[in-house]
């Protein structure tokens, strides 16, 4: 029988509305106990001063690569990632080759997963066969199959009788419909957010409003249907106003910001580095305010990385031929405890970053509440410990990290997928 | 002197000054018989051309020779990066070669930046994407200067496609810099917003600034543009922002017209017009190679053999 026992830690869980110092009681695959003077019996015992302890991070949104570009990630190393960062819950992206719409590529990612066993990865699917905006997926199916997200992500669904059939259509499984909220002619061939900086960098723009006219659009359709609408990786202010007005009108809906556009901006696009090159692109600093404070008031429910691992040679090219995106699962914690400035409120943090993702993606396992006999799934970290990006290694294959030579502020020491160390002293274990 | 010449925005008033000051005592040396000083004597420069330009490759090409560097020329035909080579490993090939400047013409803005992150040489923008032309810039000021007593308060409008063209960012930059009230002219959906924010105003009516100008800069139009809807029709462009002669007459006596070529006759500019003694746009191709000569002999420290030394 394994005993752990984490000694005054502070305990964030807002799932039980704790935050408080007090002692955690890990057996096996289980918190036995939690309070002020947890008996140390047996156990090894692990000085937590300092620390903060939550339920593992939950990522609605990671793409692992796997099928189809082994040499830029697998699932075994997004997992290895994905623990580093304090997670114990990833939702891998549908846009691999092949595409996974079929339970086949599903359950292959999830074997995959499973040998791996660094975190539970969960399988999104896409809503239209290969991403092709046309034919919806057998929804039912992968539903049955506990697929809990759809998503076309990379692809926007640009039709408006797609996007409310496949709303309507998945009522019937209580899965979410996740879109990635992209205009396609008010993009075509877009290499940074349009504004200032596009128009001195000679960058072709992608405006906010490409993003906010979908939002608006889906957002009507999630009232017509009353499907569950989430968007991802809500970029631009506009779409933080339409959301937060959607949610004030009773919709079903929820969104997530992703650490790097609640960190950067496009000013920081100047340099023409690739890692920058993000899609949705980093927006102007009016943005990221009020991406902030949509985290902050709750019209954005959560923190998703969009972890997007390349191969360097993807990304060591000229800007407008550089895939986008980042890798992310690493810095998320960081990222987002040093862009809510100097004290922010851990619970916020631990609510948008795992309670709240845990109940998109309907994973009661993770995101709490922290009881005696829930699965010891949890992250410990130092919220006060800074360190800069790229100055060890990543765990993921990728490293075009958007952060690089960044000093962010928080630090994972441990995390624990079902009472066992996936990351221990801030090292991956397995 | 800067290492890289990659945006005039690196550029103070007093670099701009010294480039053209350099170029006056260069310009001679293409009047001789022997068109050649010896400064970068067993200096290399490379032309790295990404896109077709005749004329700037062959200013470049002209410059660097004229002060006995060692000139390649790489282009995208019929060379490595027809087979799939990349920027990168181009790059890593030339610095391996020991070029001590490359000069890089790219369809994608911010290659030149790029390129820096892989070299050592001294890299010059002549034109990347959409974002900026600098040489192009310097050349049109040093025309400029050979009319004009100072840039300060000198009213200037560049008139056309200015959200994709390079040279308009370029010259904005340039010209605001140097104290001239640049206004930039044609349809809203070609001219960026932000405009203002660059030191330039905006206007859609040409009608309305050319009798208060005294350079009017007329930049290239794509038809492709039509297609892609910033504009119903080339005639209606034509109408609206072409440069004809009765619009000629509307400048006030002395007022220059530019353009950096190539010219689309009868588009942008009549071509009656073009051919006009106040077009100054051969004078622009000249004056190219003596700013370029400036230029490579200030950023790669060209010792000794300075032009005004051998001129006599």
């Amino acid at each position: 029988m394994a005993k752990l026992l984490f000694r005054g830690a502070r305990v964030v869980d807002p799932a039980s509305g704790t935050d408080q110092v007090a002692d955690v009681l890990v057996v096996d695959e289980s918190v036995e106990a939690l309070g002020d003077d947890v008996s140390a019996r047996g156990a090894e015992v692990l000085d937590c001063d300092g620390l903060a302890l939550a339920p593992g991070l939950v990522d609605l949104h990671a793409h692992l690569r796997e099928p189809g570009r082994e040499d830029a990630e697998t699932v075994e190393t997004g997992s290895r990632a994905g623990a580093v960062g304090g997670y114990t819950a990833i939702c891998a992206m549908p846009n691999t080759d092949p595409v996974a719409d079929t339970a086949a590529v599903v359950l292959e990612v999830r074997n995959l997963a499973d040998k791996a066993g660094l975190v539970d990865v969960h399988p999104a699917a896409s809503i239209t066969k290969g991403l092709q905006g046309e034919r919806l997926t057998e929804i039912g199916e992968l539903a049955e199959l506990g697929v809990r997200l759809f998503t076309d992500d990379h692809q926007c669904v640009q039709s408006a009788q797609v996007m409310r059939m496949a709303l309507d259509y998945s009522k019937a499984f209580d899965v979410v419909i996740a879109q990635h909220a992209q205009e396609a002619t008010l993009t075509e061939g877009w290499q940074m957010h349009e504004g200032y900086y596009s128009s001195l960098l000679g960058l072709r723009g992608a405006p906010a409003e490409a993003e906010a006219v979908i939002v608006a659009r889906d957002l009507l359709l999630a009232g017509r249907t009353g499907g569950r609408l989430h968007i991802t990786h809500v970029s631009a202010g506009l779409s933080v106003d339409l959301i937060r007005d959607g949610k004030a009108r009773g919709l079903r809906t929820s969104a997530d910001v992703t650490p790097h556009h609640l960190t950067l901006c496009d000013e920081d696009v100047q340099g023409y580095d690739t890692n920058l090159r993000v899609n949705p692109p980093l927006r102007a600093a009016e943005d990221r305010q009020a991406l902030r404070a949509g985290l902050l008031d709750g019209a954005m429910d959560a923190v998703a990385t969009d972890h997007a691992p390349h191969a360097e040679e993807d990304k060591e090219v000229e800007f407008d031929q550089a895939r986008p995106g980042t890798i992310g699962l690493e810095t998320a914690l960081a990222a987002v405890l040093t862009a809510l400035g100097p004290e922010p409120d851990l619970g916020t943090v631990v609510q948008r970053m795992s309670s709240t993702p845990a109940r998109i993606l309907g994973l009661d396992e993770h995101g709490g509440p922290l009881a005696p006999g829930r699965p010891a799934n949890l992250v410990l970290f130092d919220p006060l410990a800074e360190w800069t990006v790229g100055e060890r290694p990543t765990a993921s294959r990728g490293r075009n990290s958007a952060f690089l030579g960044h000093t962010l502020r928080g630090a994972v020491v441990y995390t624990l997928l079902r009472g066992v160390f996936t990351v221990r002293d801030g090292e991956a274990t397995g | 002197m800067i290492k890289h010449l990659l945006s005039v925005t690196q550029l103070r008033p007093e670099d701009i000054t010294a480039v053209l000051d350099t170029a006056d005592s260069f310009r001679e040396v293409g009047t001789r018989v022997i068109k050649k000083v010896p400064a970068l004597r067993g200096r290399t420069v490379v032309n790295l051309f990404y896109e077709n330009s005749t004329r700037t490759r062959i200013s470049f090409e002209l410059a660097a020779k004229r002060l006995s560097a060692d000139v390649i020329n790489f282009s995208t035909s019929g060379s490595s990066v027809a087979k799939g080579e990349s920027l990168k490993d181009t790059a890593l090939t030339l610095e391996a070669m020991g070029a001590d400047a490359i000069v890089i013409r790219h369809s994608s803005s911010g290659s030149p930046n790029t390129l820096t992150r892989w070299v050592e040489a001294s890299v010059i923008n002549a034109g990347d994407g959409t974002h900026e032309h600098p040489t192009q810039a310097l050349l049109d000021l040093y025309t400029i200067r050979e009319h004009f007593p100072s840039f300060e308060g000198l009213r200037v409008a560049i008139v056309g496609d200015v959200l994709h063209s390079r040279v308009a960012r370029s010259n904005t930059h340039a010209l605001a810099r140097m104290g001239a009230e640049v206004t930039l002219v044609g349809p809203p959906t070609l001219i960026p917003p932000e405009a203002p924010a660059w030191g330039a105003q905006i206007s859609y009516e040409l009608d309305a600034v050319l009798p208060k100008l005294d350079v009017c800069y007329m930049l290239r139009v794509q038809r492709e543009r039509q297609r892609q809807q910033y504009f119903p029709t080339v005639r209606e462009y034509s109408r609206l922002f072409g440069l004809g002669r009765d619009r000629v007459d509307a400048l006030p006596e002395g007022a220059l017209i530019m353009h950096p070529g190539p010219m689309n006759r009868g588009v942008e500019i009549a071509s009656d017009v073009a051919d006009l003694p106040r077009s100054l746009i051969t004078d622009q191709v000249t004056n190219g190679i003596a700013v370029r000569m400036a230029l490579l002999y200030l950023m790669l420290g060209g010792s000794g053999a300075g032009s005004e030394g051998e001129a006599g």
